[in-house]
């Protein structure tokens, strides 16, 4: 179960780098998602997978199919990068993975501790109680913020007055 | 036990570092602002991923304080008093004690879920960012006809 959510999760996230087409793109983001989500259920995260997809998968997804769909003024101009450019993207963020994979190799995780939750406990009643408790203040701003994001969103994209 | 098939923290944290190496080429090697901001997506996604499996494998439970005349679920886990430290982090820190009725408090080990919650904002952030990003790229298409970032250069020092 884990390798195949991680063989899905890879394998798009690594099309997407070598997908010209923008649509393409966003169909190997949501395959991408839906692969982290998968990895969210392995995790005993079953609140958050069900948020991943709705909101990302859902919502943010959309966003940008729109987003593809108001700016592809002429389809067929791809814009396309330099042969150079993606060879040197491509080996920088290599270079990332590779230092971040030393880092990990050198760093030690205590991971003999079995990850179990403790059974019994209703987890997604934690997360109310969470919210409304000991991040009850992050959870306002973040209110706030998608009020304030709305708003400017909404501004900055309207239709301007000739 | 053979570590391909005992799926533990590392194999997590490899799956992000792919992630966010997808991402950072993403970021890149695209020259349409939209690709730029998918690009962005998977790295945050890589973090969320990061934050869970953390939070499943390196601190899956705490201890909390509970007033004394709290119904407990049956299975819970309750600690007796002074088998564990207190830290001024936990909920348990003497403060608390005092608001939730002192020493007839109980002790209870309970799933820690501040992973989670993380990765919940993060997803939220996320969201907020591209619909900003999303407005921004409508602005710019409509005066430059394009979404070419290498044309967004008015503002060259």
């Amino acid at each position: 179960m884990f390798y195949a959510f991680a063989a899905l999760t890879l394998l798009s996230a690594w099309a997407i780098v070598i997908s010209q087409n923008i649509v393409r793109m966003a169909v190997y983001l949501l395959l991408t998602l839906a692969g982290a989500a998968g990895m969210y259920f392995m995790l005993e995260a079953e609140l958050l997978a069900a948020i991943q997809l709705i909101v990302y998968a859902g919502g943010t997804l959309i966003l940008i199919v729109f987003g593809v769909m108001l700016t592809s003024g002429n389809p067929h101009a791809q814009l396309k990068a330099r042969g150079f450019e993606v060879f040197l993207g491509v080996l920088i963020g290599l270079a990332i993975t590779g230092l971040l994979l030393l880092a990990m190799v050198n760093s030690q995780f205590p991971a003999e501790r079995a990850g179990e939750y403790a059974h019994g406990y209703d987890r997604v009643g934690l997360f109310g109680q969470g919210f409304l408790s000991t991040y009850l203040i992050p959870f306002e701003l973040a209110a706030v913020l998608l009020l304030v994001v709305m708003i400017g969103a909404a501004y900055m994209a309207r239709r301007r007055a000739k | 036990m053979n570590p391909v098939f005992n799926i533990n923290v590392y194999h997590f944290v490899l799956l992000s570092l792919g992630l966010v190496g997808a991402g950072v080429a993403t970021i890149l090697t695209k020259r349409n602002a939209i690709g730029i901001l998918i690009g962005v997506e998977l790295v945050l996604n890589a973090a969320g991923i990061n934050f869970v499996a953390f939070n499943k494998y390196l601190h899956h439970s705490e201890v909390v304080a509970v007033a004394a005349e709290v119904e407990l679920p049956q299975s819970a886990a309750i600690v007796p008093a002074g088998s564990f430290e207190l830290t001024e982090a936990s909920p348990s820190y003497p403060e608390t004690m005092d608001k939730i009725g002192g020493a007839s408090a109980q002790f209870v080990r309970r799933p820690a879920l501040h992973g989670q919650v993380f990765t919940i904002f993060i997803i939220v952030l996320a969201a907020a960012e591209a619909a900003i990003a999303l407005a921004i790229f409508l602005n710019f298409y409509n005066n430059f006809s394009s979404i070419d970032v290498e044309r967004a250069d008015e503002l060259r020092g």
